[in-house]
């Protein structure tokens, strides 16, 4: 009877804990659904090929499309190797017990858990015034010319926003290539760099393109760190130079639904633009989700 | 004669034990090597030293509030920290109104408006969190589990200025509408669409401490008779709790520093209340909203890079926490686990 | 692989060269401005295709912070701008400020549409927002609390409305601050007992105030405005760092001219003549 009793408590208490579960998807769901509801009729060839125009009213959001590519394109550029590399000190060269790696691995969680603005208040007051600026006086401008807002310094900014995100990744990928390869490839000759070139690294390239992805997802969905270092609202032209101003679709939706000119006539338009976010994230997490259970399956059946 | 002999002895002795000698190919990979496993090290300096220019730069801009002469008299410490006669003829108060002809910088309505929010985010987003991840860890089937965590990893990736345009759209009318609350966009909304953005965090950490606790703490208590239930309550939950205040914590810090979905969704008034359906102004959507108005090297852009310091050393000594609390959950259960 | 990084990356070189922008006339500031500047700026761009404009708001703030750093050409305000902002400025670039009146508005307090009010007094308008009045049925209306909106400090429009109606007294703190006049409609339709304020073009879907004096109730209307009867009417200002050369003078030529203030007028504003 007693029996019966706890194991009626604990049915009861198994389907609270799964409504929880449920409700954090139902969540998502409806959040996808309102996007999709509000958007999903204005998102069409054009919308995603032309400029805006009528005073944001009309149009499509092309360069902020553009923008966010060339912005998360010049990010990992710059985030990969620094992020890989990192990762290959932690996992392939520190020796056991190193403060140094113990060292990078707390800055490393301490970097993950930095405000997003803080971030940004970092590109302005190190790029833009220190770089920029002491670039500046060395090649002699006397107007701002890289001590200002610019697609270079917001890149740079979320490379380093999105470091630990690489860095963690690609250590998950080389965890998950199994030793015996190393230790044969060492056997066979090879030097500590040879393995890793031609063994390691192929063997840890699905985990190491999660990282890329993850990185380029968030980079694409960041909006505090690049309020102040490069985002603008309405550019007359794509960004041709380093130091040019961007459009962004994450600023451009945060800007509609705040400031837009008439909010009835561009609510089609902030829904479609949140839309398409919405749905780039989305299939970039997809991937990275895809390819990141590949790896954890392979890991398992290494160890 | 003498040194001869010594030095034929120490050759004898020494060609036992010197490595043979290397051919110019063998000592250049070797120099190779060397530089590259230099340069692979320089690279683990980089996260280091991200670390340390972001505290140094934010603070070096915030540090001419102590030291030029105009910015110490506009936003002293007690300026900041102590109540102040805001309108001539009214008690003291705190007021946060840094544009204004006797700019009034009292840190206190930011410090409660983020408390407020963050408070809201997490009373919602730990039960909420930890209980799906008990449900994913303990109960769900493997197929069931295998979908549940990609699929709440998905939410993680879902962009804060989403979060906020949701919020600000739907939530706050449904908020309003059902409820009937004063202001559409107060401290509650924001804290909803706060844990929506921190209890994925909440939920993996928590389910990565559960998956760790080793199957023999449950199988030993199912064999004394315990329900899977009971199991779960009395011996996985308290094992990985180390891990799971972790997984708090790092919400915690998520939320502190949480700006975009604040920044539209709380109606960012400085207000001194207890009241959840009253205006908030947290710390981060402050910076957000008034950096682009400063000039630079203003006693004002001080301000706002010394409130980004601020939130920098909460969210560090946060991680910090979290960090300990997490490594003494894993020391514990490899130590014990079999 | 490394064929795919590599022509990535000449790619990339090709399209960013490291060049200036030269010829890209840049105007910030002003949210009430924004919309009619980018409308001068698209029909400029039309009859000049070589010069490139690019606009961007953020308050009026921003754009005259912008205008000290030099991060901007033109500066827009919805406001005067101070005399503290004119120093760092003179110190800056040996010269004040050049100002340029480019359009009228009004200021408009806006109430839900379900609200009764049609006016209120100055004062009255001043208390609520000093925090003075916070029940509607002192002003004669519903017995409900009012939810007042204003705007960020950057805004012009905020500084207009404390310095003319608030005479340089502060906002109540329990104003909620929104980053755009179209926030503050937004919010003020979508809250029965909300009040805002913003420019007179971006009234729509609530109602305009009335303001009263004496027995008169003035509306924001064309004719009240141009001829300064509504008592919050103000001019729409471009600054720039010295006087307008260049391409700068030929769009302010086209801002000044009769096609360009005719702009101004479909847009929601006045012309400044």
């Amino acid at each position: 009877m007693k029996h019966t009793w706890r194991r009626a408590v604990g049915g009861a208490l198994t389907s609270l804990t799964g409504l929880a579960a449920l409700l954090i998807v139902a969540l998502l769901a409806v959040i996808l659904l309102d996007a999709l509801r509000g958007g999903a009729a204005h998102v069409t060839w054009r919308f995603l090929t032309e400029p805006p125009s009528d005073g944001m009213m009309g149009g499509g959001i092309f360069p902020a499309l553009y923008g966010t590519a060339a912005l998360t394109l010049l990010m990992t550029l710059a985030v990969m190797p620094v992020g890989v590399l990192t990762a290959v000190y932690l996992h392939e060269y520190a020796p056991p017990g190193s403060r140094l790696a113990r060292a990078v691995r707390v800055a490393v969680v301490n970097l993950a858990g930095v405000p997003s603005i803080v971030f940004g208040l970092f590109g302005v007051g190190f790029f833009i015034h220190f770089v920029g600026g002491n670039l500046d006086r060395l090649l002699g401008y006397q107007e701002l010319h890289w001590a200002q807002p610019g697609i270079l310094w917001a890149s740079l900014t979320l490379a380093v926003l999105t470091l630990p995100v690489v860095i963690v990744a690609t250590e998950e990928a080389l965890r998950a290539v199994p030793m015996e390869h190393r230790t044969a490839s060492l056997a066979l000759g090879a030097t500590q760099s040879q393995t890793l070139a031609r063994v390691v690294l192929p063997g840890a390239l699905p985990g190491i393109l999660t990282g890329a992805v993850l990185a380029i997802s968030r980079g694409a969905g960041e909006v505090a760190p690049i309020l102040f270092t490069g985002a603008a609202y309405f550019l007359p032209e794509l960004p041709h130079s380093m130091n040019s101003q961007f459009m962004h679709l994450g600023y451009h939706s945060y800007v509609l639904a705040t400031q837009s000119p008439d909010v009835e006539a561009t609510r089609p338009l902030l829904y479609a633009t949140v839309l398409v976010l919405l749905a780039l994230t989305f299939a970039l997490n997809l991937v990275a989700v895809l390819i990141r259970a590949r790896t954890r399956r392979r890991a398992a059946a290494a160890h | 004669m003498d040194r001869q002999v010594s030095m034929q002895g120490q050759g004898v002795v020494g060609m036992a034990v010197v490595a043979p000698k290397l051919s110019s190919a063998a000592r250049r990979r070797q120099l190779r090597e060397k530089v590259i496993a230099g340069i692979i090290t320089a690279m683990a300096f980089t996260g280091i030293a991200a670390l340390v220019l972001i505290l140094v730069f934010v603070a070096k801009e915030a540090l001419a509030l102590f030291l030029d002469a105009e910015a110490r008299h506009e936003a002293s410490l007690s300026k900041m920290f102590l109540p102040q006669v805001a309108r001539a003829g009214r008690p003291a108060t705190f007021v946060w109104q840094p544009v204004s002809s006797v700019p009034k910088v009292s840190m206190i309505p930011l410090f409660i408006g983020t408390l407020k929010t963050t408070l809201v985010s997490m009373v919602v987003a730990v039960p909420v969190g930890v209980a799906g991840a008990l449900f994913a860890a303990e109960f769900a089937p493997r197929r069931l589990r295998e979908v549940l965590k990609p699929t709440i990893e998905l939410l993680a990736g879902v962009p804060s200025v989403v979060l906020g345009f949701f919020v600000l759209m739907v939530l706050a009318s449904f908020m309003q509408d059902t409820f009937g609350v004063g202001s559409r966009l107060n401290a509650l909304v924001a804290g909803l669409g706060l844990s929506l953005a921190i209890v994925p965090v909440i939920f993996t950490v928590t389910e990565d401490s559960l998956t760790a606790v080793p199957r023999s703490y449950r199988e030993a208590s199912l064999a004394l008779g315990a329900t899977p239930w009971e199991t779960a309550w009395k011996v996985v939950l308290p094992a990985a709790a180390p891990g799971i205040l972790a997984a708090c914590v790092l919400g915690f810090g998520g939320a502190i520093g949480e700006t975009m979905i604040v920044l539209m969704a709380s109606g960012n008034a400085a207000i001194v209340s207890a009241s959840l359906m009253d205006s908030a102004r947290t710390l981060s959507a402050t910076i957000a909203a008034e950096m682009g108005e400063v000039v630079v090297g203003s006693p004002h852009y001080s301000l706002l890079f010394f409130l980004g310091v601020e939130l920098f050393v909460f969210t560090f000594l946060l991680n910090m926490l979290a960090s300990t609390w997490t490594r003494r959950v894993l020391k514990r259960l490899s130590g014990a686990g079999a | 692989m490394k064929t795919f990084i590599a022509s990535l990356t000449s790619l990339l070189l090709l399209v960013l060269p490291g060049t200036s922008q030269a010829g890209t006339l840049t105007v910030k500031g002003s949210d009430t401005l924004v919309i009619l500047a980018q409308r001068w700026a698209e029909e400029f761009m039309k009859k000049n295709p070589a010069t490139k404009l690019q606009v961007t708001g953020g308050g009026s703030g921003v754009g005259l912070s912008a205008l000290i750093n030099g991060t901007t050409d033109i500066a827009m305000s919805s406001r005067p701008i101070k005399d503290a902002e004119n120093k760092q400025l003179s110190a800056r670039s040996n010269a004040p400020a050049t100002q340029i009146a480019v359009a009228k508005d009004g200021v408009t307090f806006y109430v839900n549409e379900s609200n009764k009010l049609d006016a209120l007094t100055a004062e009255q308008l001043r208390d609520i927002y000093l925090g003075d009045i916070t029940n509607w049925k002192d002003v004669g209306g519903l017995d409900a609390p009012i939810v007042v909106y204003s705007r960020e400090n950057s805004s012009g429009t905020y500084v207009f409305v404390k310095d003319h109606l608030l005479k340089g007294e502060d906002y109540t703190a329990s104003a909620q601050t929104l980053p755009g006049t179209a926030a503050v409609v937004n919010a003020v339709a979508k809250e029965k007992n909300g009040i805002g304020y913003g420019g007179a073009a971006y009234a729509k879907g609530i109602k305009e105030l009335k303001v009263l004096q004496g027995k008169e109730a003035i509306a924001p209307s064309e004719e009240n405005i141009k001829s300064g009867k509504y008592p919050l009417s103000r001019e729409l200002y471009f600054y720039l760092r010295a006087k307008p050369a260049g391409d700068a003078k030929a769009f302010l030529d086209f801002v000044l001219s009769p096609e360009g203030q005719a702009l101004a007028t479909k847009v929601g504003y006045f012309p400044v003549k």
